[in-house]
Protein backbone atom coordinates (compact mmCIF):
# COMPACT_ATOMS: atom_id res chain seq x y z
CA UNK A 1 0.00 0.00 0.00
CA UNK A 2 1.38 3.22 -0.98
CA UNK A 3 1.63 5.55 1.98
CA UNK A 4 -1.54 7.98 2.97
CA UNK A 5 -2.21 11.11 1.81
CA UNK A 6 0.00 13.57 3.53
CA UNK A 7 -2.34 14.51 6.78
CA UNK A 8 -2.23 17.71 6.12
CA UNK A 9 -4.67 18.79 4.11
CA UNK A 10 -2.96 21.72 1.76
CA UNK A 11 -2.55 25.27 2.75
CA UNK A 12 -6.69 26.23 3.42
CA UNK A 13 -6.83 27.13 6.88
CA UNK A 14 -10.30 25.66 6.77
CA UNK A 15 -9.58 22.48 5.84
CA UNK A 16 -6.72 21.96 8.71
CA UNK A 17 -9.19 23.29 11.43
CA UNK A 18 -11.44 21.19 9.74
CA UNK A 19 -9.02 17.94 10.21
CA UNK A 20 -8.45 18.92 14.23
CA UNK A 21 -11.98 19.92 14.95
CA UNK A 22 -12.40 15.94 13.61
CA UNK A 23 -9.55 14.74 16.23
CA UNK A 24 -11.12 16.85 19.03
CA UNK A 25 -14.39 15.33 18.16
CA UNK A 26 -13.12 11.36 17.78
CA UNK A 27 -11.33 11.78 21.49
CA UNK A 28 -13.68 13.40 23.25
CA UNK A 29 -16.49 11.01 21.68
CA UNK A 30 -14.29 8.39 22.83
CA UNK A 31 -14.21 10.14 26.21
CA UNK A 32 -17.70 10.40 26.46
CA UNK A 33 -17.93 6.65 25.43
CA UNK A 34 -15.95 5.44 28.22
CA UNK A 35 -18.22 8.02 30.73
CA UNK A 36 -21.14 6.33 29.27
CA UNK A 37 -19.67 2.85 29.82
CA UNK A 38 -19.00 3.47 33.01
CA UNK A 39 -22.64 4.47 33.59
CA UNK A 40 -23.79 1.46 32.25
CA UNK A 41 -21.64 -0.80 34.09
CA UNK A 42 -23.17 0.65 37.30
CA UNK A 43 -26.61 1.11 36.59
CA UNK A 44 -27.17 -1.12 33.64
CA UNK A 45 -31.23 -0.53 33.05
CA UNK A 46 -30.12 2.88 32.61
CA UNK A 47 -29.75 3.01 28.34
CA UNK A 48 -32.36 1.02 28.00
CA UNK A 49 -35.02 2.89 26.73
CA UNK A 50 -32.26 3.79 23.83
CA UNK A 51 -31.90 0.48 23.04
CA UNK A 52 -35.27 -0.40 23.25
CA UNK A 53 -35.72 2.28 20.22
CA UNK A 54 -33.50 0.41 18.24
CA UNK A 55 -34.38 -2.80 18.89
CA UNK A 56 -38.25 -1.79 17.98
CA UNK A 57 -37.59 -1.47 14.50
CA UNK A 58 -34.78 -4.62 14.40
CA UNK A 59 -37.17 -7.42 16.27
CA UNK A 60 -39.42 -7.25 13.24
CA UNK A 61 -36.80 -7.63 10.92
CA UNK A 62 -35.31 -10.49 12.96
CA UNK A 63 -38.63 -12.12 13.49
CA UNK A 64 -38.89 -12.11 9.28
CA UNK A 65 -35.13 -14.16 9.97
CA UNK A 66 -36.60 -16.66 12.17
CA UNK A 67 -39.53 -17.35 10.39
CA UNK A 68 -37.04 -18.08 6.89
CA UNK A 69 -35.01 -19.94 9.48
CA UNK A 70 -37.82 -22.56 10.79
CA UNK A 71 -39.77 -22.67 7.16
CA UNK A 72 -35.82 -24.17 5.85
CA UNK A 73 -35.54 -25.83 9.24
CA UNK A 74 -38.82 -28.12 8.45
CA UNK A 75 -37.70 -28.88 5.12
CA UNK A 76 -35.88 -32.34 5.75
CA UNK A 77 -38.23 -32.67 8.62
CA UNK A 78 -40.93 -32.98 6.02
CA UNK A 79 -38.84 -35.29 3.75
CA UNK A 80 -38.31 -37.27 6.59
CA UNK A 81 -41.28 -38.19 7.76
CA UNK A 82 -43.13 -38.98 4.74
CA UNK A 83 -41.17 -41.81 4.52
CA UNK A 84 -40.64 -42.92 8.10
CA UNK A 85 -44.59 -42.42 8.89
CA UNK A 86 -45.77 -46.65 8.46
CA UNK A 87 -42.37 -47.68 10.96
CA UNK A 88 -44.35 -44.56 13.02
CA UNK A 89 -47.68 -45.81 12.51
CA UNK A 90 -46.90 -49.47 13.91
CA UNK A 91 -44.54 -48.06 16.61
CA UNK A 92 -46.74 -45.44 18.25
CA UNK A 93 -49.86 -48.15 18.16
CA UNK A 94 -47.60 -50.29 20.07
CA UNK A 95 -46.82 -47.37 22.52
CA UNK A 96 -50.39 -47.08 22.91
CA UNK A 97 -51.38 -50.31 24.08
CA UNK A 98 -48.50 -50.20 26.35
CA UNK A 99 -49.04 -46.42 27.92
CA UNK A 100 -53.36 -47.50 28.94
CA UNK A 101 -51.90 -49.20 31.91
CA UNK A 102 -50.03 -46.25 33.15
CA UNK A 103 -52.96 -43.98 32.49
CA UNK A 104 -55.34 -45.77 34.50
CA UNK A 105 -53.01 -45.89 37.20
CA UNK A 106 -52.05 -41.75 36.78
CA UNK A 107 -55.86 -41.42 37.00
CA UNK A 108 -56.33 -43.35 40.16
CA UNK A 109 -53.21 -41.23 41.50
CA UNK A 110 -54.82 -38.33 40.58
CA UNK A 111 -58.01 -38.29 41.75
CA UNK A 112 -56.17 -39.36 45.11
CA UNK A 113 -54.41 -36.06 44.61
CA UNK A 114 -58.03 -33.96 44.33
CA UNK A 115 -59.04 -35.61 47.10
CA UNK A 116 -56.11 -34.84 49.67
CA UNK A 117 -55.76 -31.50 48.12
CA UNK A 118 -59.37 -31.02 49.07
CA UNK A 119 -58.78 -32.40 52.81
CA UNK A 120 -56.29 -29.94 53.27
CA UNK A 121 -57.35 -27.19 51.76
CA UNK A 122 -54.37 -26.83 49.71
CA UNK A 123 -55.06 -24.04 46.71
CA UNK A 124 -52.69 -23.56 43.91
CA UNK A 125 -50.96 -20.53 43.17
CA UNK A 126 -52.20 -19.42 39.58
CA UNK A 127 -49.37 -19.02 37.20
CA UNK A 128 -50.62 -18.54 34.03
CA UNK A 129 -48.57 -17.48 31.20
CA UNK A 130 -48.95 -14.00 29.92
CA UNK A 131 -48.02 -14.76 26.40
CA UNK A 132 -46.25 -17.21 24.12
CA UNK A 133 -43.40 -15.95 21.74
CA UNK A 134 -40.71 -16.73 20.10
CA UNK A 135 -36.85 -15.80 21.27
CA UNK A 136 -35.75 -14.31 17.41
CA UNK A 137 -32.01 -13.27 18.05
CA UNK A 138 -29.13 -13.06 20.60
CA UNK A 139 -26.32 -11.12 21.63
CA UNK A 140 -24.93 -13.77 19.36
CA UNK A 141 -21.05 -11.50 19.72
CA UNK A 142 -20.40 -10.76 22.94
CA UNK A 143 -19.91 -12.25 25.98
CA UNK A 144 -23.34 -11.60 27.86
CA UNK A 145 -26.26 -14.22 27.10
CA UNK A 146 -29.40 -11.62 25.77
CA UNK A 147 -32.03 -13.07 23.54
CA UNK A 148 -34.54 -10.96 22.02
CA UNK A 149 -38.62 -11.76 22.56
CA UNK A 150 -40.90 -10.70 19.80
CA UNK A 151 -43.30 -9.62 22.80
CA UNK A 152 -43.52 -6.48 24.47
CA UNK A 153 -44.94 -4.05 26.63
CA UNK A 154 -47.89 -4.06 24.57
CA UNK A 155 -48.66 -7.75 24.76
CA UNK A 156 -47.94 -7.87 28.97
CA UNK A 157 -44.63 -8.54 29.36
CA UNK A 158 -42.86 -6.70 32.02
CA UNK A 159 -39.81 -6.54 33.56
CA UNK A 160 -38.57 -9.07 35.65
CA UNK A 161 -40.99 -12.07 34.20
CA UNK A 162 -39.93 -15.42 33.96
CA UNK A 163 -39.42 -16.91 30.47
CA UNK A 164 -39.93 -20.75 30.09
CA UNK A 165 -40.55 -23.54 27.80
CA UNK A 166 -42.19 -27.00 28.30
CA UNK A 167 -38.65 -28.39 28.71
CA UNK A 168 -37.36 -25.80 31.97
CA UNK A 169 -36.80 -22.44 32.69
CA UNK A 170 -34.97 -20.41 29.85
CA UNK A 171 -34.13 -16.89 31.89
CA UNK A 172 -35.80 -13.95 32.60
CA UNK A 173 -37.15 -10.56 31.29
CA UNK A 174 -35.02 -7.94 31.81
CA UNK A 175 -36.01 -5.12 29.51
CA UNK A 176 -39.01 -4.40 27.81
CA UNK A 177 -40.30 -1.92 24.79
CA UNK A 178 -43.42 -1.41 23.15
CA UNK A 179 -43.06 -4.94 20.70
CA UNK A 180 -39.45 -6.94 21.91
CA UNK A 181 -38.38 -7.62 25.00
CA UNK A 182 -34.81 -8.49 25.87
CA UNK A 183 -34.48 -11.46 27.65
CA UNK A 184 -31.74 -12.75 30.64
CA UNK A 185 -30.52 -16.22 29.49
CA UNK A 186 -30.08 -18.77 32.41
CA UNK A 187 -26.26 -19.03 30.81
CA UNK A 188 -25.58 -15.59 31.60
CA UNK A 189 -22.84 -14.60 33.63
CA UNK A 190 -24.76 -12.44 35.82
CA UNK A 191 -28.07 -14.80 36.11
CA UNK A 192 -29.29 -16.40 39.42
CA UNK A 193 -31.57 -18.13 40.14
CA UNK A 194 -32.66 -20.14 43.46
CA UNK A 195 -33.36 -23.96 43.31
CA UNK A 196 -34.01 -26.75 44.98
CA UNK A 197 -32.92 -30.46 44.40
CA UNK A 198 -35.65 -32.89 43.27
CA UNK A 199 -34.39 -35.73 45.27
CA UNK A 200 -34.52 -34.44 48.67
CA UNK A 201 -35.38 -30.82 48.38
CA UNK A 202 -31.60 -29.39 49.23
CA UNK A 203 -31.71 -25.83 48.13
CA UNK A 204 -29.03 -24.69 46.04
CA UNK A 205 -28.51 -21.60 43.96
CA UNK A 206 -28.19 -21.57 39.97
CA UNK A 207 -25.77 -19.26 38.21
CA UNK A 208 -24.97 -18.73 34.75
CA UNK A 209 -21.39 -19.52 34.11
CA UNK A 210 -21.37 -18.05 30.35
CA UNK A 211 -20.17 -21.11 28.33
CA UNK A 212 -24.03 -22.56 28.17
CA UNK A 213 -23.56 -24.34 31.10
CA UNK A 214 -24.48 -23.53 34.77
CA UNK A 215 -22.68 -23.60 38.32
CA UNK A 216 -24.60 -25.21 40.99
CA UNK A 217 -24.18 -24.17 44.79
CA UNK A 218 -25.28 -25.72 48.34
CA UNK A 219 -27.41 -23.08 50.04
CA UNK A 220 -27.64 -24.70 53.04
CA UNK A 221 -24.64 -24.92 55.82
CA UNK A 222 -24.57 -28.66 55.50
CA UNK A 223 -22.74 -29.27 52.10
CA UNK A 224 -23.54 -32.51 51.11
CA UNK A 225 -22.43 -33.66 48.10
CA UNK A 226 -23.79 -33.28 44.49
CA UNK A 227 -24.18 -36.82 42.11
CA UNK A 228 -24.26 -36.72 38.31
CA UNK A 229 -27.69 -36.69 37.27
CA UNK A 230 -28.95 -34.96 39.99
CA UNK A 231 -32.15 -32.49 38.68
CA UNK A 232 -32.58 -29.24 40.33
CA UNK A 233 -36.08 -27.28 39.80
CA UNK A 234 -37.29 -23.94 40.84
CA UNK A 235 -37.77 -23.57 44.48
CA UNK A 236 -40.14 -20.52 44.33
CA UNK A 237 -37.89 -18.31 47.26
CA UNK A 238 -37.33 -14.74 46.23
CA UNK A 239 -40.93 -14.76 44.89
CA UNK A 240 -39.92 -14.43 41.34
CA UNK A 241 -39.63 -17.58 39.73
CA UNK A 242 -42.77 -20.16 40.69
CA UNK A 243 -41.69 -23.35 41.89
CA UNK A 244 -41.05 -26.62 40.01
CA UNK A 245 -39.84 -25.49 37.13
CA UNK A 246 -36.98 -27.79 35.82
CA UNK A 247 -33.85 -25.90 35.70
CA UNK A 248 -30.68 -27.88 35.21
CA UNK A 249 -29.35 -31.08 35.37
CA UNK A 250 -25.84 -32.04 37.06
CA UNK A 251 -23.33 -33.38 34.09
CA UNK A 252 -20.09 -32.94 36.99
CA UNK A 253 -18.84 -31.99 40.06
CA UNK A 254 -16.12 -29.89 40.81
CA UNK A 255 -15.92 -30.08 44.84
CA UNK A 256 -18.35 -28.38 46.46
CA UNK A 257 -20.20 -26.89 43.19
CA UNK A 258 -21.34 -29.39 40.43
CA UNK A 259 -21.42 -28.17 36.89
CA UNK A 260 -24.99 -28.17 34.96
CA UNK A 261 -26.58 -28.47 31.63
CA UNK A 262 -29.81 -26.37 31.60
CA UNK A 263 -32.91 -28.49 30.71
CA UNK A 264 -34.34 -25.98 28.23
CA UNK A 265 -32.25 -25.38 25.04
CA UNK A 266 -33.25 -22.10 24.20
CA UNK A 267 -32.12 -22.35 20.25
CA UNK A 268 -34.31 -25.61 19.98
CA UNK A 269 -37.37 -24.30 21.28
CA UNK A 270 -40.34 -23.64 19.13
CA UNK A 271 -42.61 -20.91 21.32
CA UNK A 272 -40.93 -19.38 25.06
CA UNK A 273 -43.83 -18.30 27.40
CA UNK A 274 -43.50 -15.31 28.96
CA UNK A 275 -44.95 -16.31 33.22
CA UNK A 276 -46.38 -14.01 35.77
CA UNK A 277 -44.31 -13.20 38.67
CA UNK A 278 -45.10 -15.88 41.59
CA UNK A 279 -45.34 -13.01 44.25
CA UNK A 280 -45.72 -10.02 42.66
CA UNK A 281 -46.45 -7.79 45.43
CA UNK A 282 -48.18 -8.26 48.83
CA UNK A 283 -51.45 -7.62 49.08
CA UNK A 284 -52.51 -4.60 51.23
CA UNK A 285 -52.99 -5.76 54.87
CA UNK A 286 -56.37 -4.69 55.63
CA UNK A 287 -56.95 -1.48 57.63
CA UNK A 288 -57.90 -2.19 61.46
CA UNK A 289 -61.03 -0.09 61.60
CA UNK A 290 -62.35 -1.95 58.50
CA UNK A 291 -61.92 -4.78 59.93
CA UNK A 292 -64.43 -5.28 62.73
CA UNK A 293 -67.22 -4.43 60.76
CA UNK A 294 -66.66 -7.30 57.93
CA UNK A 295 -67.70 -10.16 60.96
CA UNK A 296 -71.10 -8.44 61.20
CA UNK A 297 -72.44 -9.35 57.83
CA UNK A 298 -74.07 -13.06 57.76
CA UNK B 1 -12.72 3.37 -13.89
CA UNK B 2 -12.42 4.08 -17.82
CA UNK B 3 -10.84 6.25 -19.59
CA UNK B 4 -11.00 10.24 -18.33
CA UNK B 5 -14.28 11.67 -17.14
CA UNK B 6 -14.93 15.45 -18.11
CA UNK B 7 -15.32 17.32 -15.36
CA UNK B 8 -17.01 21.10 -16.14
CA UNK B 9 -15.08 24.02 -15.24
CA UNK B 10 -16.16 25.18 -11.62
CA UNK B 11 -17.77 21.97 -10.84
CA UNK B 12 -16.24 19.51 -7.78
CA UNK B 13 -15.82 16.02 -8.66
CA UNK B 14 -18.75 13.82 -7.71
CA UNK B 15 -18.01 12.13 -3.89
CA UNK B 16 -17.25 8.62 -4.15
CA UNK B 17 -19.98 6.47 -2.54
CA UNK B 18 -17.76 5.63 0.37
CA UNK B 19 -19.02 8.58 1.92
CA UNK B 20 -22.62 7.02 2.63
CA UNK B 21 -21.38 3.42 1.49
CA UNK B 22 -18.91 2.84 4.49
CA UNK B 23 -21.14 4.42 7.29
CA UNK B 24 -23.67 1.95 6.37
CA UNK B 25 -21.49 -1.11 5.65
CA UNK B 26 -20.19 -0.76 8.92
CA UNK B 27 -23.72 -0.74 10.60
CA UNK B 28 -24.83 -3.63 8.68
CA UNK B 29 -21.96 -5.12 10.10
CA UNK B 30 -23.10 -4.70 13.45
CA UNK B 31 -26.63 -5.82 12.74
CA UNK B 32 -25.22 -9.19 11.45
CA UNK B 33 -26.53 -10.27 15.13
CA UNK B 34 -29.91 -9.85 13.88
CA UNK B 35 -29.16 -13.91 12.77
CA UNK B 36 -31.73 -15.88 14.05
CA UNK B 37 -29.86 -18.18 16.22
CA UNK B 38 -30.00 -17.83 20.25
CA UNK B 39 -26.57 -18.34 21.41
CA UNK B 40 -25.17 -19.99 23.99
CA UNK B 41 -21.70 -19.29 23.76
CA UNK B 42 -20.20 -15.82 21.86
CA UNK B 43 -19.43 -17.01 18.16
CA UNK B 44 -20.33 -14.26 16.11
CA UNK B 45 -17.47 -12.45 14.49
CA UNK B 46 -17.58 -8.45 15.42
CA UNK B 47 -18.35 -7.82 11.99
CA UNK B 48 -19.14 -4.01 12.32
CA UNK B 49 -15.74 -3.45 14.10
CA UNK B 50 -14.53 -5.96 11.04
CA UNK B 51 -15.92 -3.86 8.36
CA UNK B 52 -14.44 -0.22 9.97
CA UNK B 53 -11.33 -1.65 10.01
CA UNK B 54 -11.11 -2.96 6.37
CA UNK B 55 -12.98 0.52 5.01
CA UNK B 56 -9.74 1.95 7.56
CA UNK B 57 -6.65 0.13 5.80
CA UNK B 58 -8.59 0.48 2.29
CA UNK B 59 -8.35 4.16 2.38
CA UNK B 60 -7.25 5.75 5.29
CA UNK B 61 -9.52 9.00 4.07
CA UNK B 62 -12.76 6.60 3.59
CA UNK B 63 -15.22 8.56 6.29
CA UNK B 64 -14.92 11.56 8.88
CA UNK B 65 -12.55 10.99 11.71
CA UNK B 66 -15.13 11.83 14.32
CA UNK B 67 -17.69 8.61 12.50
CA UNK B 68 -16.87 5.88 14.18
CA UNK B 69 -17.61 7.36 17.67
CA UNK B 70 -21.28 7.16 16.28
CA UNK B 71 -20.97 3.87 14.69
CA UNK B 72 -19.67 2.58 17.97
CA UNK B 73 -22.50 3.96 19.70
CA UNK B 74 -24.72 2.03 16.62
CA UNK B 75 -22.81 -0.89 18.06
CA UNK B 76 -22.81 -0.66 21.43
CA UNK B 77 -27.13 -0.86 20.82
CA UNK B 78 -27.43 -3.65 18.67
CA UNK B 79 -24.45 -6.14 20.11
CA UNK B 80 -25.70 -6.63 23.83
CA UNK B 81 -22.54 -5.08 25.18
CA UNK B 82 -22.83 -2.12 27.71
CA UNK B 83 -23.18 1.05 25.99
CA UNK B 84 -20.12 3.21 25.78
CA UNK B 85 -17.87 -0.02 25.56
CA UNK B 86 -17.53 -0.10 21.52
CA UNK B 87 -17.50 3.80 21.13
CA UNK B 88 -14.44 4.11 23.86
CA UNK B 89 -12.50 0.83 22.31
CA UNK B 90 -12.98 1.32 18.53
CA UNK B 91 -11.87 5.20 19.31
CA UNK B 92 -8.94 3.53 20.49
CA UNK B 93 -8.51 1.68 17.92
CA UNK B 94 -8.75 4.16 15.18
CA UNK B 95 -6.38 6.58 17.01
CA UNK B 96 -4.14 3.84 17.27
CA UNK B 97 -3.80 3.09 13.37
CA UNK B 98 -3.85 6.86 13.02
CA UNK B 99 -0.50 6.76 14.96
CA UNK B 100 0.97 3.59 13.24
CA UNK B 101 -0.01 5.19 9.86
CA UNK B 102 2.43 7.97 10.81
CA UNK B 103 5.22 5.14 11.57
CA UNK B 104 4.61 2.26 9.21
CA UNK B 105 4.01 4.28 6.26
CA UNK B 106 5.01 1.52 3.53
CA UNK B 107 2.78 -1.39 4.25
CA UNK B 108 1.28 -4.04 2.52
CA UNK B 109 -1.85 -6.32 3.14
CA UNK B 110 0.37 -8.91 5.33
CA UNK B 111 1.06 -5.75 7.45
CA UNK B 112 -2.83 -4.60 7.44
CA UNK B 113 -4.13 -8.22 8.48
CA UNK B 114 -1.70 -7.98 11.06
CA UNK B 115 -2.78 -4.99 12.81
CA UNK B 116 -6.58 -5.55 12.15
CA UNK B 117 -6.19 -8.98 14.21
CA UNK B 118 -4.64 -6.66 16.82
CA UNK B 119 -7.11 -4.54 17.02
CA UNK B 120 -9.98 -7.32 16.72
CA UNK B 121 -8.34 -9.34 19.51
CA UNK B 122 -7.99 -5.91 21.71
CA UNK B 123 -11.47 -4.77 21.14
CA UNK B 124 -13.28 -8.73 22.11
CA UNK B 125 -10.85 -8.77 24.84
CA UNK B 126 -11.09 -5.59 26.35
CA UNK B 127 -15.20 -6.13 25.94
CA UNK B 128 -15.16 -9.04 27.43
CA UNK B 129 -13.49 -7.72 30.35
CA UNK B 130 -16.35 -4.43 30.93
CA UNK B 131 -19.27 -6.79 29.87
CA UNK B 132 -19.09 -10.32 32.02
CA UNK B 133 -17.45 -10.35 35.02
CA UNK B 134 -13.72 -11.72 35.56
CA UNK B 135 -14.89 -15.40 37.04
CA UNK B 136 -17.12 -16.31 33.94
CA UNK B 137 -16.33 -18.90 31.85
CA UNK B 138 -15.78 -17.26 28.66
CA UNK B 139 -12.32 -16.98 27.72
CA UNK B 140 -12.11 -20.21 25.53
CA UNK B 141 -15.27 -19.04 23.41
CA UNK B 142 -13.14 -15.37 23.23
CA UNK B 143 -9.92 -16.99 21.81
CA UNK B 144 -12.29 -18.85 19.14
CA UNK B 145 -13.74 -15.43 18.46
CA UNK B 146 -10.90 -13.80 17.89
CA UNK B 147 -9.29 -16.30 15.85
CA UNK B 148 -11.65 -17.02 13.76
CA UNK B 149 -12.31 -13.21 13.16
CA UNK B 150 -9.14 -12.46 12.19
CA UNK B 151 -9.28 -15.39 9.70
CA UNK B 152 -12.44 -14.01 7.90
CA UNK B 153 -10.37 -10.15 8.03
CA UNK B 154 -9.47 -11.14 4.73
CA UNK B 155 -12.83 -11.39 3.26
CA UNK B 156 -14.54 -8.14 4.71
CA UNK B 157 -10.84 -6.33 3.33
CA UNK B 158 -11.61 -8.10 -0.48
CA UNK B 159 -15.70 -7.18 0.42
CA UNK B 160 -14.10 -3.21 1.32
CA UNK B 161 -12.32 -3.28 -1.89
CA UNK B 162 -15.42 -4.12 -3.75
CA UNK B 163 -17.23 -1.74 -2.20
CA UNK B 164 -14.24 1.15 -2.97
CA UNK B 165 -14.11 0.30 -6.80
CA UNK B 166 -15.50 3.42 -7.99
CA UNK B 167 -12.57 5.38 -6.40
CA UNK B 168 -9.95 5.65 -9.09
CA UNK B 169 -6.19 4.45 -7.81
CA UNK B 170 -3.16 6.49 -8.81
Amino acid sequence: MAPPRNRRPGFSRRAQYGLFIGYVGLIGGGLIGGILLLLSTFNPPFFAPVRAVLSEITTPVASGFHWIRRGLGSIPDGIGSYFAVHGENARLKKRLANDAVTVARAQTLEQENRRLREMVKLRDVTTDAIVAARLVNSSSSSTRRYATLNAGSWQGVKRGQPVRDPNGLIGQVIETSPNSARVLLLADPESIVPVRRVRDGLPAIISGRGDGQVDVRSASVATMGFRVGDVFVTSGTGGVFSPNIPVARVIRTQGDIAIAQPTANPDALDFALVQQIFLPEPTPTPSPTAAPAEPKAP
Amino acid sequence: MSGIEFIPMGQSEKPPRAVWLAPLSVMLGSLMTLFPVVAVVPFLPPFGLMVLLGWRMVRGDSMRVWVPVLLGLFDDLASGQPLGSAMLLWTMCVLAIDVLDTRLVWRDFWQDWLIASGAIGFCLLAGRLVAAPIGAHVDTAVLLQIVASAALFPLVYRLCVWFDRDVRKS
